[in-house]
């Protein structure tokens, strides 16, 4: 009791300290931040080496095409590796994901092929007992996927109407909540599941119910394993963090157990700078530490969350261009009793930027709020200018939705932090579906009849009513083969790849939601505008299929502020997020879609022949709900404007906008180009948009990065729902960054 | 609203977001047609008056009133630019009015090249804040550069002080034409006399609307003028600011 006594010391309690209830403790010992960034301190010397012998590693890493080291005979597993660390002595805050730093795990348990894939492509040798293991003896979740998959389902997967699904690799979209460890301690934590596992002891046997008993066994463990590992560094978690440094590190922790066990697509850390800020603050104040040891913390915190890494497949790297982890974490945003969630760590946090240089990841996510205070609202568009590394969320959106401790998983994806996770289900492509819909199910580019075998459409000219008529009822099969897929994606991989050390840091009763998204939003809405403002024809190949189009006369285009077309994209939205609502879904999860590519636009581009509204074929695709790059003359904030009309509603699992403008765009001087750009976040939020990506920077500069990489290691931009290392993104995606938009006006 | 319906503006184009034509974000409306022919003009297709699109009140309104949102959080509003406006101030009138029972801040650019007339004067008592491009103070060098006087420009300068409405004036530096220190000097001891002035803006002459030249066939005569140096632009403003005048340019 002396211990909880200690790390509970001068805190506040009502009902947290009785129940695992993070959010109540936060809302009852945070301190809100007014004030502006005068406080912060810049690196210290040891920072500053540390993160010179972190970066010289990672410049090797990128010489070595991208790999500096991998394990290829280990399971990675919470306790697989002995503790790793860069540099003993000098590290803050320890833990890496294997014995050494950058060194990639192997996991196997997502899909073992996936694993073939990576190391052959490093020319890595996979210890050949191991490679027996997984090929007789142990199933892995792309196994199982595969031994369910209907013809369907594998035909959609091969002409790409459906791709980038998580059936060979982790889902991930899961956030554990890392800071229940700080708070609670390891014992606490178990102690809670245990009463869980207890409350069906006497129930009748069901298949749900059996199911549970199974996963908080595994909870269990996991949480025992975290505790061992965590003795590896020669510390012990087992009781609840009692200070600042011990907070950050049993967080971290946590965090570090979810990525040494899963290697989800994107692995987010949640909401943790204000719950550390606490600890922080109760520090400052006891005279403990000061602002530059409170930034260290922060700092070497952050150099951590650099380095995560997962081995990865060329073909994966083609969707998820970058080497992103999405390490995203959310700043910031308001209490739902009116006071600011903004605390000093909220600023430290985005100060790592500045410390430590521009970076990808953590995937800084600033939740903006019209209320947040004015200091702060500059020193984010001040970061964003100078860096192009955060994204923001409309925080006045989603708080009436998901309260005021969610987080975001990913890039778009709200959900309650420890209450709420994702069944993650990537996306259709509705252009193409459109192209099946006028081509009676007919592939345009394999001719194989991959949809159902509808009447094609034969006139001359399309006509708007059929084309639509057609294109619901593809719809309609779509949705339906969609869901399928992801439904026995997930059941599988809940029984081959649970995710145990995530799960232990949720609420027994979890709320599911089915992540659909779309891809290819704003040629199916230009070509139904086009369809109906102009006249388009279709130009045939010998085949008989529509694999051309002709557009007499202009029509409106998606990203002008213009209702003829913007009512276009709002109904279609609704219309594919209906679809995805009748029908039934794996555990109940609730079905939600987000409209959002990541940089897989630039794949479903080159897998969709040429489209209605003067697309060509294999033209990349606008990334997320952007307008096509060039269409939205009217200018960026009637392009802001069109994209914030589509309904959050119908989308909730998000909407990305990436946004692009020139410095000198935002105004003449330092200051103005500030308040302009806190401006046009309040304006977008204002009209309900729900996130955008800020980049601040010349298309000239990007143009000698591609040129020139060794000098701009560290130059970071943001693209759809993440940022990455410009130099690390394909040719092929660097060249799609560069022609998109860039906003010479405003 | 009436009034609305059946009055029509001709409209170059619009943008939806400047940040360069006044406080705040603004969206700006490019009305066709100008009397002026300065040499150094980014816009020459805005000139022909028989040019641009035909709109009518109610429709340029409801385009406005779309951006209300950025305009009221970034302090800015709606700036009409040109081309002349004024060349359209029986039409804007109407605009104007319907603008202002939205609460919207409205700014004029312009050359002030207009006679004063009734119609003049209502619309500045409705005009929130004007962008005055002074050319050059020299009658002959304002003739030369413009094809006009300046007479019209300074004749408004003054009625804006009268009815003391907040002014940027507007200095476009083009070298060799009103680039000189000693014209600095006589730009600041005439801005003096004008309380009204809240600061002036010095925009350096670029040549981005060259091919714009090209495109509509007309020779450009300053084709062989270069872009005044950042430290030119300094220099000028610290003439002004030694004056105790308040500047804006690009830093």
């Amino acid at each position: 009791m002396d211990n909880l006594n200690k790390a509970w010391e001068g805190f506040k309690t009502n009902k947290w300290q009785n129940e695992i209830n993070v959010r109540d403790f936060i809302n009852l010992n945070y301190t809100p931040y007014e004030g502006d960034d005068s406080f912060l301190a810049g690196a210290t010397d040891r920072t500053k080496k540390m993160w010179e012998t972190v970066s010289d590693l990672m410049r090797q890493e990128r010489e070595n095409n991208g790999l500096l080291d991998a394990d290829t005979s280990v399971v990675s597993s919470i306790t697989s590796h002995d503790a790793g660390y860069i540099n003993k002595d000098e590290e803050v805050i320890v833990g890496l994901q294997t014995d050494k730093p950058l060194k990639r795990a192997l996991m196997p348990y997502g899909g073992y092929r996936m694993v073939e894939g990576s190391c052959q492509a490093y020319n890595l040798t996979i210890d050949p007992k191991l490679t027996e293991v997984f090929t007789t003896y142990r199933k892995t979740h792309n196994d199982g996927v595969f031994d369910a998959y209907t013809p369907d389902i594998r035909a959609c997967r091969k002409s790409g109407i459906v791709t980038g699904l998580p059936d060979a690799y982790g889902r991930g979209r899961i956030i554990g909540d890392y800071r229940r460890i700080a708070l609670y301690g390891i014992d606490r934590l178990i102690q809670d599941k245990n009463e869980q596992k207890d409350l069906t002891n006497l129930a009748s046997m069901t298949a749900d119910v059996i199911r549970e008993r199974e996963e908080i066994s595994e909870q269990i463990r996991a949480l025992q394993d975290m505790k061992k590992m965590a003795a590896s560094y020669g510390l012990d978690i087992s009781g609840p963090a009692t200070n600042a440094k011990e907070a950050i590190q049993w967080t971290y922790f946590g965090y570090l157990a979810a990525i040494k066990d899963q290697n989800g697509a994107a692995m987010s850390i949640g909401r943790i700078s204000t719950f550390l800020d606490i600890y922080i603050q109760r520090d400052i104040e006891n005279g403990v530490i000061t602002e530059s040891q409170a930034q260290e913390m922060m700092d070497d915190l952050v150099i951590k969350l650099r380095m995560v890494r997962f081995l990865r497949t060329p073909e994966y790297n083609e969707l998820f261009s970058g080497d992103p982890v999405w390490v995203t974490e959310s700043i910031g945003g308001m209490g739902i009793d009116g006071r600011t969630l903004v605390t000093k760590n909220s600023f430290r946090i985005l100060h790592t930027l500045y410390n430590l240089g521009p970076a990808p990841e953590p995937n800084l996510t600033v939740l903006w709020s019209n209320h947040l205070p004015e200091a702060f609202k500059k020193f984010c568009a001040k970061v964003s200018i100078d860096t192009s590394s955060i994204q923001y969320e409309n925080d006045d959106l989603m708080r009436g939705f998901f309260g005021d401790d969610y987080g975001i998983a990913c890039c778009v994806s709200p959900m309650r932090i420890g209450k709420q996770m994702q069944f993650f289900g990537a996306r259709a492509n509705l252009a193409k579906a459109l192209l099946y819909a006028i081509n009676g199910g007919k592939d345009e580019k394999s001719g194989a009849q991959v949809g159902p075998e509808f009447d094609p459409i034969t006139s001359e000219y399309l006509e708007i009513g059929e084309l639509e008529r057609k294109f619901d009822k593809m719809m309609d099969w779509l949705a339906e083969t969609y869901v399928n897929a992801l439904n026995i994606i997930h059941y599988m991989h809940d029984k081959y790849s649970y995710e145990k050390s995530m799960m232990a840091l949720h609420d027994k009763d979890v709320v599911r939601t089915l992540g659909c998204g779309i891809a290819g939003f704003s040629i199916v809405v230009d070509s139904l505008s086009a369809v109906k403002h102009a006249k388009v024809k279709i130009i045939r190949d010998e085949r008989g299929l529509a694999t051309n189009f002709e557009i007499e006369g202009d029509y409106p285009k998606y990203g002008n502020n213009d209702e003829r077309v913007d009512t276009i994209a709002r109904r279609v939205v609704k219309q594919f997020m209906d679809k995805i609502r009748r029908l039934p879904i794996y555990r109940d999860a609730l079905p939600t879609q987000s409209i959002l590519t990541i940089t897989s636009n630039v794949v479903y581009g080159k897998k969709t022949g040429a489209t209605p509204d003067g697309r060509q074929a294999g033209v990349p695709f606008a990334p997320g709900a952007n307008p096509l790059h060039g269409r939205d003359t009217n200018g960026a904030i009637a392009s802001l404007c069109s994209v914030a009309k589509l309904p959050f509603q119908h989308a909730q699992d998000g909407i990305s906008n990436t946004f692009t403008i020139i410095p000198n765009s935002l105004g003449k001087t330092r200051e103005i180009q500030v308040d302009n750009l806190v401006s046009l976040l309040d304006g977008y939020c204002g009209n309900d948009g729900q996130h955008i990506n800020v980049n601040v920077l010349n298309r000239e500069m990007l143009q000698d990065a591609m040129e020139h990489p060794e000098q701009y290691p560290q130059l970071t931009i943001r693209v759809s729902g993440y940022a990455v290392n410009f130099i690390k993104l394909t040719r092929e995606q660097q060249l799609d960054v560069i022609s998109r938009t860039f906003h010479e006006k405003i | 609203m009436e009034k609305l319906n059946d009055t029509y503006l001709k409209i170059h184009s619009y943008e939806s977001g400047g940040t360069v034509d006044g406080p705040g974000i603004r969206f700006v409306v490019f009305t066709q047609g100008c009397p002026l022919r300065c040499q150094y003009c980014h816009n020459p297709d805005t000139w022909d008056a028989k040019g641009g699109q035909i709109k009518t009140a109610k429709e340029v309104v409801a385009e406005i009133i779309k951006y209300k949102k950025f305009m009221e959080f970034s302090g800015g509003g709606v700036t009409f630019s040109g081309g002349e406006p004024l060349m359209q101030k029986t039409s804007l009138l109407p605009v104007f009015k319907a603008l202002k029972r939205q609460k919207i801040h409205i700014a004029l650019d312009t050359a002030g090249t207009t006679n004063i007339d009734e119609t003049t004067l209502n619309l500045l008592d409705l005009t929130d804040m004007v962008l005055l491009d002074v050319k050059h103070l020299d009658d002959t060098a304002h003739k030369k550069l413009t094809g006009l006087t300046n007479e019209r420009t300074l004749d408004f300068l003054n009625i804006l002080r009268d009815k003391n409405i907040r002014t940027w004036v507007r200095w476009v530096i083009v070298p060799n034409i009103n680039d000189s220190v000693e014209y600095g000097e006589k730009i600041a001891g005439f801005i003096k006399q004008y309380p009204n002035v809240e600061l002036v803006e010095l925009l350096p002459y670029h040549r981005s609307g060259v091919f714009k030249w090209k495109e509509l066939g007309i020779e450009y005569p300053l084709e062989n003028v270069p872009e005044p140096t950042k430290e030119a632009i300094k220099e000028l403003a610290g003439i002004l600011e030694n004056n105790g005048i308040k500047t804006l340019y690009a830093k």
